[in-house]
């Protein structure tokens, strides 16, 4: 057994409404890699939180090799050795990557000497980052390094771990695997966020799992197989999707060699985009956040207008035509964006019904609302799509992301459309909201309508989808059928390629 | 040196003491900014500033305890907004657009007594052999303090906002507060802070028009130069320097459009009267406008308010 270096023992902590942790109590060990597995809304984050001294806990107590650790604020948890690195990175886009680290440490060197001493730790681990440049320009797995070179120039003891893996290509995780075992052969422990089982099968020692904010089990995750772990961390047995046989019909959309500029000045530009989707496909893009996904989102649901003739809808040109045109033609979408895009947060689920089932639902005339039809094509979207809320009358924002999420993505649905466009179906959704989102998809597809799936969620492209692309920087590759496509050759086709390679050979 | 009626080297001289209270206003404001939080009440904390100001010189007969007293004037006003948004979080734009009525309508009140008074005259600076110098000597080596404070602080503002650790820390509240907070920054005292220091500066820049450049008190004198200031932290792109020649800019056209007037130029009063406005506008626009990234030096938390989530 190895040496305790972090003991937690009955942590409980409450928000209004919620028991977010509940008497929770695990050890990690010196150098041990510790896998905390839980659902979104299990409590891993609040759970994290207490350690980095972001959150007090009600109850409980914690013990950092020996002596009590109560960490009012993170400046302390980092003086205590324990480094973090976010799900969402806590990065600033218009500062550089030098000053980003800067920001992160408690006593940093003068910016000149702290450039130095970047080059010399991202070379050290594999983790090539250039010091002066822009965070706002660098990608998803870049601006990653960013936060992991930030936590290890401070030699800490414990690192803790926030998914991340979400946004990185298998590549990108094969490098990220590889620093981190260096660093945990090198006596850090690390605490590893995840739900992705095989990862932490592969990685970690020890798994601790939550959910509904109490501890699970503790276990030792390579002895347990991926679906014993599943089943723990959801406590139901779960069923994938059923994918009905279908004959692919008429092609209905078509992108022709489109290139567009974004709209967002981190943002990246479309380049030469084209491909065809037939009535009853289903099409899984893949690719890692921030190649293009949202502008390719945008460009077809008609809010970044392009040329008439190069986008077409069942034959006809519908490029230039704005958001509200396109529905009435038959295509619709649901943006990655719940709160903000997808729906208006302080506006009760009737109005956002109303927002896109406008045109198709004929939900006003002569300029005027139907509240009453609003109210009924609300409740039937509830009704369907199993959404939990207590009526129509609730804000958007009230509701948990799956729900809101099952809401949105329903609204669409029931719009009956010809084609379908949804990015990020699943994100941030529990498992059981996931399965259904993605059922509903495949339903409306054996219905005859053709569905794209934005995703950066392979093993739900892979669920879903009979046809499979990348993006890469704006690029999309061919399109090839799903079936047979190994990760590793996904891995290529996502662009992990470039730039992946650890600065040092011998480290491989 | 003169062309036409008008002495070059007094025009200059008579520009930078135009340009000097919306300078200081909008160097106060851009650092808000950068801190991520929108005051509108530029104008309100100004004219209090020139109000509490003017006030506190006529009775102590020292300019200089009455700049103190206009400073502290305009950050009390500041404070108020920041306990409105920082505190019970209300609306920015809101509240920055109530301090501004507050403020005139306040100042008015406290001023009352005062309007058709002089106030005791601020000295020029002694700077010995260099007010000599013909030309450049009158044009910029014959102000009063504040003028080289001015500079000297705009000088201060650029070195910390692109040197100093908190001047680091100031601009990554400003641009992401949520990740800010996750590194246990305090997003809330960082911009209390820079409201308070906002608000000292709007107040100068108002003192600066009561006890100098008109020297008087009237009721609402301050006449939209806080709105220019607001102007020029955007088009400047929220920087020091830039925001600097905006202002002389703006001031210069001030000045040369009041001698066109007193030389009868054949050109409508009131044309000549909105000039500086486009002018600068204009040309910040334009400046602001040449680079696709010109808008990114925004802060990305502008007029967002921040809720710790936790």
């Amino acid at each position: 057994m190895r040496k305790p270096l972090l003991c937690l023992d009955g942590l409980t902590k409450a928000y209004p409404g919620v028991l977010a942790n509940d008497d929770v109590s695990f050890e990690i060990g010196e150098g041990q890699v510790h896998a905390l597995l839980g659902e979104n809304g299990a409590g891993k984050s609040t759970l994290v939180k207490m350690i980095y001294g972001l959150v007090k806990p009600d109850t409980g107590q914690m013990t950092l090799r020996g002596q009590p650790y109560t960490p009012a604020q993170p400046s302390e948890a980092r003086l205590n050795g324990v480094a973090m690195v976010f799900q969402h990175f806590s990065l600033f886009d218009a500062l550089d990557v030098a000053e980003n680290v800067a920001l992160g440490m408690e006593n940093p060197p003068a910016l000149r000497d702290l450039a130095r001493r970047i080059r010399d730790v991202s070379e050290e681990y594999g983790l090539p980052l250039d010091p002066s440049r822009l965070v706002g320009d660098l990608s998803a797995g870049e601006r990653q390094r960013v936060e992991i070179v930030r936590c290890l120039l401070q030699d800490p003891k414990l690192l803790i771990m926030d998914e991340p893996t979400s946004v990185l290509t298998p590549q990108e995780v094969d490098v990220l695997f590889h620093t981190l075992r260096k660093l945990s052969a090198e006596g850090t422990a690390i605490l590893y966020i995840s739900h992705k089982l095989d990862e932490i099968r592969a990685l970690c020692d020890e798994a601790t799992i939550l959910r509904g904010g109490r501890k699970v089990a503790t276990c030792d995750p390579r002895e347990k197989s991926s679906r014993e772990l599943a089943e723990l961390m959801v406590g139901q047995v779960l069923s994938p999707p059923e994918r009905a046989e279908r004959i692919l019909g008429e092609v209905v959309l078509q992108v022709d060699k489109l290139s567009l500029a974004s709209n967002n000045p981190f943002g990246t530009s479309l380049k030469d985009i084209s491909f065809t989707l037939r009535a009853g496909e289903v099409l899984g893009i893949a690719g890692v956040a921030g190649n293009g996904q949202d502008e390719l989102l945008l460009m077809l649901s008609g809010e970044l207008p392009a040329s008439a003739e190069q986008v077409k809808l069942k034959g006809q040109p519908i490029g230039h035509l704005g958001p509200n045109a396109r529905r009435s033609l038959g295509l619709v979408a649901a943006p990655e964006e719940r709160l903000g895009h997808a729906a208006a947060p302080d506006m009760s689920l009737t109005e956002n019904a109303l927002l896109s089932g406008a045109e198709r639902k004929g939900l006003t005339k002569y300029g005027f609302i139907d509240w009453h039809a609003t109210d009924a094509f609300a409740r039937e979207i509830i009704a369907r799509f199993d959404v939990r809320t207590p009526g129509p009358h609730v804000l958007a924002r009230a509701l948990s992301g799956g729900n809101l999420q099952k809401y949105v993505i329903g609204r669409e649905i029931e719009l009956d459309p010809d084609v379908i466009i949804v990015n990020q179906p699943t994100w941030g959704v529990d498992a059981a909201a996931a399965a259904f989102i993605r059922q509903a998809l495949l339903d409306l597809a054996s219905k005859g309508a053709a569905v794209l799936v934005i995703s950066q969620d392979l093993d739900e492209l892979l669920e879903v989808a009979e046809s499979f692309a990348a993006l890469n920087e704006g690029r999309l590759t061919a399109v090839r059928p799903a079936k047979g496509l190994s990760v590793e050759e996904i891995g290529l086709m996502m662009g992990g390629a470039h730039d992946m390679h650890p600065a040092h050979e011998g480290m491989a | 040196m003169m062309i036409g009626s008008i002495n070059i080297a007094v025009l200059l001289a008579a520009l930078m003491v135009a340009a000097t209270p919306i300078l200081l206003a909008a160097i106060g404001e851009l650092v808000v900014e950068k801190a991520g939080v929108l005051n509108l009440g530029v104008e309100g904390m100004m004219i209090m500033g020139a109000c509490v100001g003017f006030i506190i010189a006529v009775n102590t007969g020292s300019p200089l305890i009455g700049f103190m007293g206009a400073a502290l004037g305009g950050m009390g006003l500041s404070l108020l907004f920041a306990l409105l948004t920082q505190a019970l979080m209300t609306n920015q734009v809101a509240s920055g657009l109530a301090l501004t009525l507050f403020g005139l309508g306040f100042s008015a009140l406290l001023g009352q007594k005062y309007v058709g008074i002089t106030p005791p005259r601020t000295p020029k600076l002694d700077l010995g052999p260099l007010s000599e110098i013909p030309f450049l000597g009158r044009a910029l080596f014959s102000h009063d303090i504040m003028v080289y404070l001015t500079i000297a602080l705009v000088a201060a503002v650029w070195w910390f906002l692109k040197y100093a650790r908190a001047g680091m820390i100031l601009r990554a509240v400003g641009e992401n507060h949520d990740a800010a907070h996750a590194l246990g920054y305090h997003v809330k005292r960082v911009r209390v802070l820079a409201i308070m220091f906002g608000g000292a500066c709007a107040g100068l820049g108002g003192a600066y028009l009561s006890l100098i450049r008109v020297p008087q008190w009237t009721e609402g004198m301050t006449v939209g130069i806080g709105w220019i200031a607001l102007a020029l932290v955007v088009f400047a792109s929220w920087r020091p320097w830039r925001a600097m020649a905006g202002a002389y800019l703006f001031g210069g056209v001030v000045v040369l459009q009041l001698n066109l007037q007193a030389a009868g130029v054949k050109i409508p009063v009131e044309y000549l009267s909105m000039s500086p406005y486009l002018i600068t506008i204009a040309v910040l626009v334009f400046i602001s406008s040449g680079k696709a990234r010109g808008s990114l030096n925004a802060p990305g938390s502008l007029n967002r308010p921040f809720h710790a989530s936790n």
